[in-house]
């Protein structure tokens, strides 16, 4: 990589439900703020990546933000689509072909669980017709082994659903704004056990667009940057265990999430303790709880006393995680999920994360944000933001 | 007995056997892969014993290509059926997600010992599953 780049526009279309607006639309609406918040208007921006898993191609958008005939390359990249668009526009400056890019997410999925056809993951139709292909019996299945292995309680579970709640109040782009105390979170349905209702994300809808710029084009604009230390992709390594898998190797295999997340920490140089604020993948709470681990930021087992002594909260965390209810409290329109925890990111490096602002000790708010996406069929997206 | 869900998903006769594939460098996989990725892949019948890896249960009705109780034409969530699944380590062959029946949910717990078994799937089609392994059987394996 030669060129520094930075996000210097974040806009965000509310998650949750939006009757009477499409997913693109919502996307539109997303690409407006964060012009306005850059400062541009669209006929500056140079190339654009986006794309959405079932509300349509992005690159439609351009009817309603004008037809300037920049290249726009349309991403289906499951529940990577927005890490992928987000790394494509960040190497698209990083070459130094172009000075302003965007990358924007969005999607609006019908209610319930998410279905999917066995053979466009190259899996036996018996797979699916007997009801096995459902990725919260994956999540659940995972936890479960992960809480036997590691002493992790039902508890710990609820408590994660929790926290996710509690900071879905205090964000404005959040769909869940109102707290489900743990006992209520411990007694719903059950879903997949050890996951109830509470503890799992819905499918929802809502678009998040990032404008990025080269060091020099964000230094002519006077524009307030933050910079983008590191970015890895990583697909799922020999012997895994991911979503859809109807067979799983008896070799214990890596996991794309920590390949991911070591080759960021090793391109941006700084290690776990140096991060001050994390989004982390929470399809449902158990997910958090590994991810926490797989991310480097404790070891398995320690997420009980971590969550039984707060250090994932805003206040007085020592790292807080999901500060915006993460997917739990945002539900997972699958375009966007992903960028809207760098949104989040990006709002607290920049202190306007409002009443869920991160408190640094040097009353600056966190120097370093890392954001962690996961999905079907077993990869994972880390991206470090510095604020400089 | 009904028709079985896929007819190459498990070996007939008395003691049938999940069917996986071996591959040339000896890896045990599951289920058999089919079209060019079955080339070199030699059917490998699977261990009927094994243990539990993990668990959980179907609490809700799933959406298509789901195919099962509650499924059909006219019915809904009322006429689902909520069931148990599980991993099942095979010893020295592969882990295999499965139905687990005659168990109660608080009765699983990890390395449980479980055997291989075919039941009833819906009006049309058989399927597997694995249930605890009997006594008698335990002593002879």
């Amino acid at each position: 990589m030669s060129e520094n780049v930075y996000i210097i526009g974040a806009g965000i279309h509310p998650f949750g439900r939006t009757d009477g607006r499409s997913g693109r639309e919502q996307g539109v609406y997303a690409v407006r703020e964060a012009l306005g918040d850059a400062g541009l208007d669209w006929p500056d921006i140079e190339c654009a990546y986006g794309g959405s898993a079932a509300a349509g191609a992005a690159d439609i958008m351009v009817n309603e933000l004008g037809l300037t005939s920049l290249p726009f390359t349309n991403v289906a990249n499951g529940c990577a689509t927005g890490g992928s668009a987000l790394a494509a526009s960040q190497q698209a400056i990083a070459s130094g072909m172009y000075d302003l890019a965007l990358a924007v997410g969005f999607d609006k999925h019908p209610r319930g669980a998410f279905n999917a056809k066995p053979s466009e993951y190259g899996l036996p139709e018996w797979y699916g017709q007997t009801g096995m292909m459902l990725t919260t019996q994956f999540f659940a299945l995972k936890i479960q082994r992960y809480m036997q292995l590691h002493g992790i309680t039902r508890t710990t579970l609820g408590r994660v659903a929790e926290k996710a709640f509690r900071n879905g109040t205090i964000t404005p782009h959040a769909w869940r704004r109102s707290p489900v105390d743990l006992e209520t979170i411990l007694n719903a349905p059950m879903i997949n056990d050890p996951l109830t209702k509470y503890m799992f994300c819905a499918p929802a809808e809502g678009a998040v667009a990032l404008i990025l710029a080269s060091e020099k084009k964000m230094k002519e604009l006077g524009a307030d940057g933050v910079k983008i230390r590191s970015i890895a992709v990583k697909t799922r390594p020999p012997d895994s265990f991911e979503v859809f898998q109807a067979g799983v190797s008896i070799k214990e295999g890596g996991k794309p999430t920590v390949l991911a997340s070591k080759a960021a920490f090793e391109k941006a140089g700084i290690g776990p303790e140096d991060i001050g604020v994390a989004q982390l993948q929470d399809t449902e709470s158990g997910a958090e709880i590994m991810h926490m681990a797989e991310n480097g930021f404790c070891k398995d087992g320690d997420q009980e006393e971590w969550l039984a002594n707060g250090w994932t909260e805003i206040r007085g965390g020592k790292l807080p995680v999901n500060t915006d209810g993460g997917c739990l409290a945002c539900g997972e329109p699958i375009g966007a999920s992903g960028l809207r925890q760098v949104y989040e990111n990006v709002q607290q490096l920049r202190q306007r994360g409002g009443e869920r602002q991160v408190q640094d000790k040097d009353g600056k708010g966190p120097r370093f944000g890392y954001s962690h996406v996961y999905g079907a069929p077993g990869l994972s997206a880390v991206a470090i933001l510095e604020r400089t | 007995m009904g028709q079985k869900i896929d007819p190459d998903l498990w070996s007939d006769g008395p003691e049938p056997h999940l069917m996986g594939g071996k591959l040339p460098s000896g890896e045990i996989v599951f289920p058999m892969p089919v079209g060019d990725a079955a080339t070199d892949v030699e059917p490998y019948k699977l261990s009927r014993r094994g243990k539990l890896w993990s668990w959980t249960s179907q609490g809700f009705l799933p959406k298509e290509p789901y195919i099962g109780p509650g499924s059909a034409p006219g019915e809904g969530p009322p006429d689902f059926q909520p069931f148990l699944l599980g991993y099942v380590e095979l010893p020295g062959e592969v882990i295999v997600e499965s139905r687990i029946v005659d168990a109660r949910l608080e009765d699983l717990h990890l390395g449980m010992e479980l055997e291989f078994c075919v039941v009833p799937f819906n009006a049309e089609y058989d399927t597997f599953a694995f249930r605890p392994a009997t006594s008698a059987e335990s002593k002879a394996a």
